[in-house]
């Protein structure tokens, strides 16, 4: 009977009809759910919520640990080879460049990249050859600066796949889904598009609208970089301005490492917890990188390094330009501080910090076009 | 008196700034979007809301974003957020405008941001959608900024990365998209462009100024709907052309006009 099938049970009727409108077709709640349409996108980074929660009583201690280690250890430790990898931030707004170049430096391989809002990021692990399949929410662009050379050739060429496409909210909804342990989200977005049809989301009958409602598949990043402005030695982390997604991102990661601009006492964390967005147990590695994520932005502290950025976007338009970068700013250094002394030290990254305050001009050479 | 010079750039960024209204919301992403919004916002709609997906809600922009994400997108807002939370008041209809670029487009309104060619074997490879399907989705009006040439409007996109009217009248709807949304402007170097209300394809509103009717259809690759009067885009004042040139003023995305 219609009443004891997987739709809505409400206890009368009358509840329905009172919004006049009846659940499904004809008033009758709907007995099995339709698919409508199943996307062709390849389905990763996917996994039973009930094996999350295993894995999560198994590997995530509640004891608070200093987990304090230096950029080298953690990539060593936490990313393996086939890895699926996401990055906090947006792109080139606050993410963990230290852990991005020494990623490169450590030539991990084959590298499962989530596309979110990637923009820095992924364009420089595409180009190193540490990724061999991205899914696709924003990539192979530089916003106003306009498309990544290196990582378009890459997908040109057919060097990097394309597994699946996705909007920003619905890659989002998928570490939303997977940091409330569920195993989908349904969405209102991607509808009627090849956005949905490249993805590996689906498209049901709403058995209480009655009308197609896109599920959006969780997703349990492997490992997770997030940079923030400061957390104590356990992962207490506090974020200012804009989270982005990393609230949901953060939860969703199977192993998270944190680089910061600065650890501080524990104590603050006690004295102003409405400012902690990540909470420790979530934590597996602290990595104190103050300027890690140059040359992109960091929201109250430095702006983007436009020189910087402009000299990798001249660089990579040939494949000898991509091996000169990396060979002067990723293999030819051993640490991050090495590499800010390289970019121009001290003066600057003053004058990044003055950019970000409004208070120098901004010189961006890829606008002189 | 002489004539005002202007790039075509400041001209859509006009034409696009004057379509939005004071005391409404506009979710805008990279470029010329953002420089339209912030020109309505320091002329006639001071009360603009600004939404920016990464977070940002409300700023008053001091000078031109490189990033939707970065620190200019909440200078000043009356709230610094995540995604989830910006994206789902779009969901539940706080937002009046959305303001999008486009790489091809259909007399529907569909948009392409994702590849030219085969999605397999792409022959370019663009960034994907961003937040474009989801502005695109939930969005009251959607206005649509780009360049117009006969492989760029197009009887066919080759990927639907956002949903315009899809194959016609009540297709959103059809396909689960919030009621009632949908693209409201095209604006392009050539013209302003509405959408039909019975029939949902697109139609010619005006000409910018030095361009004719002819033009425009030499320029489309579909048929459009071309009424028995047609206007002509005012030209920019001096006063928003100050006001560009404060937004951007290496010109980075605007140009600059040759001097004459």
């Amino acid at each position: 009977m219609a009443e004891h099938g997987p739709g809505p049970r409400l206890s009368s009727r009358k509840s329905y009809t009172m919004f006049g409108r009846a659940p499904g077709e004809g008033g009758k709640m709907a007995s099995t759910i339709e698919i409508l349409e199943r996307g062709e996108g390849e389905l990763l980074g996917w996994m039973d919520p009930d094996d999350f929660r295993k894995w999560v009583r198994e590997n995530k201690p509640r004891e608070m640990v200093d987990k304090t280690m230096d950029i080298k250890e953690a990539v060593k430790k936490f990313v393996r080879d086939g890895d699926y990898i996401a990055f906090g931030g947006f792109g080139h707004v606050r993410i963990s460049m230290a852990a991005i170049y020494e990623i490169i430096r450590q030539r991990k391989r084959n590298l499962v990249m989530a596309g979110k809002t990637a923009v820095h990021d992924v364009d420089l692990l595409v180009a190193a050859g540490c990724v061999s399949k991205v899914e696709v929410a924003y990539c192979f662009g530089h916003e106003l600066r306009g498309l990544s050379p290196a990582s378009r050739r890459m997908v040109e060429e057919g060097k990097v796949k394309v597994v699946s496409e996705w909007s920003n909210w619905g890659f989002q909804l998928r570490f939303a889904a997977a940091a409330q342990g569920i195993p989908w989200i349904p969405t209102r977005v991607m509808l009627g598009t090849d956005t949905m049809r490249k993805s590996s989301g689906m498209v049901i009958k709403c058995p209480y609208t009655g009308k197609p409602i896109g599920l959006i598949p969780a997703c349990f990043p492997d490992v997770v970089f997030i940079h923030v402005h400061r957390c104590d030695v356990y992962g207490n982390a506090q974020i200012d301005g804009i989270l982005v997604e990393d609230f949901e991102l953060a939860r969703a990661a199977k192993r998270l490492v944190i680089t910061t601009e600065e650890i501080i006492p524990h104590e603050r964390i006690r004295e102003e917890p409405h400012r902690t967005v990540i909470p420790y147990f979530l934590v597996d590695a602290v990595v104190e990188v103050p300027w890690g994520s140059h040359p992109c932005n960091m929201p109250y502290m430095y702006y983007f390094d436009e020189e910087h950025i402009g000299e990798w976007l001249r660089l990579s338009r040939t494949p000898e330009g991509v091996e000169e970068y990396f060979n002067k700013y990723v293999y030819g250094v051993e640490t991050f501080e090495e590499y800010l002394e390289l970019i121009g030290g001290i003066k600057k990254l003053e004058y990044l910090r003055r950019l970000e305050h409004l208070r120098a001009p901004l010189i961006a050479p890829w606008a002189q076009r | 008196m002489g004539e005002v010079k202007y790039t075509i750039m400041e001209l859509m960024a006009c034409a696009a700034a004057r379509v939005l209204e004071d005391k409404k919301t506009v979710f805008v992403g990279t470029g010329l979007p953002m420089i339209a919004a912030m020109l309505a916002q320091r002329t006639h709609a001071p009360n603009l809301v600004i939404v920016f997906e990464a977070g940002g809600l409300g700023p008053q922009i001091p000078t031109l974003p490189i990033s939707v994400g970065d620190s200019r997108t909440f200078y000043k807002s009356f709230m610094a957020t995540s995604m989830h939370y910006v994206m789902a008041l779009g969901n539940i209809g706080y937002y009046d405008y959305g303001f999008l670029g486009a790489a091809q487009i259909d007399q529907y309104g569909n948009i392409n941001t994702t590849v030219i060619g085969d999605w397999r074997k792409p022959k370019v490879r663009l960034p994907g959608s961003g937040g474009a399907n989801d502005v695109g989705s939930f969005c009251w009006r959607t206005i649509i900024l780009m360049r117009q040439d006969k492989r760029r409007f197009v009887e066919k996109v080759d990927y639907i990365t956002t949903p315009g009217y899809l194959d016609g009248p009540g297709a959103r709807e059809r396909a689960g998209l919030p009621a009632g949304t949908g693209p409201y402007r095209v604006i392009t170097q050539l013209g302003v462009y509405g959408f039909d209300e019975k029939t949902k394809r697109m139609m010619l509103l005006s000409v910018h100024p030095g361009v004719t009717v002819e033009q425009v259809k030499e320029n489309t690759g579909f048929e459009l709907i071309i009424p028995e009067k047609v206007g002509v885009t005012e030209p920019p004042t001096e006063e928003e052309l100050k006001i560009l040139r404060e937004i951007d003023p290496a010109g980075i995305v605007l140009g600059r006009a040759k001097k004459s």
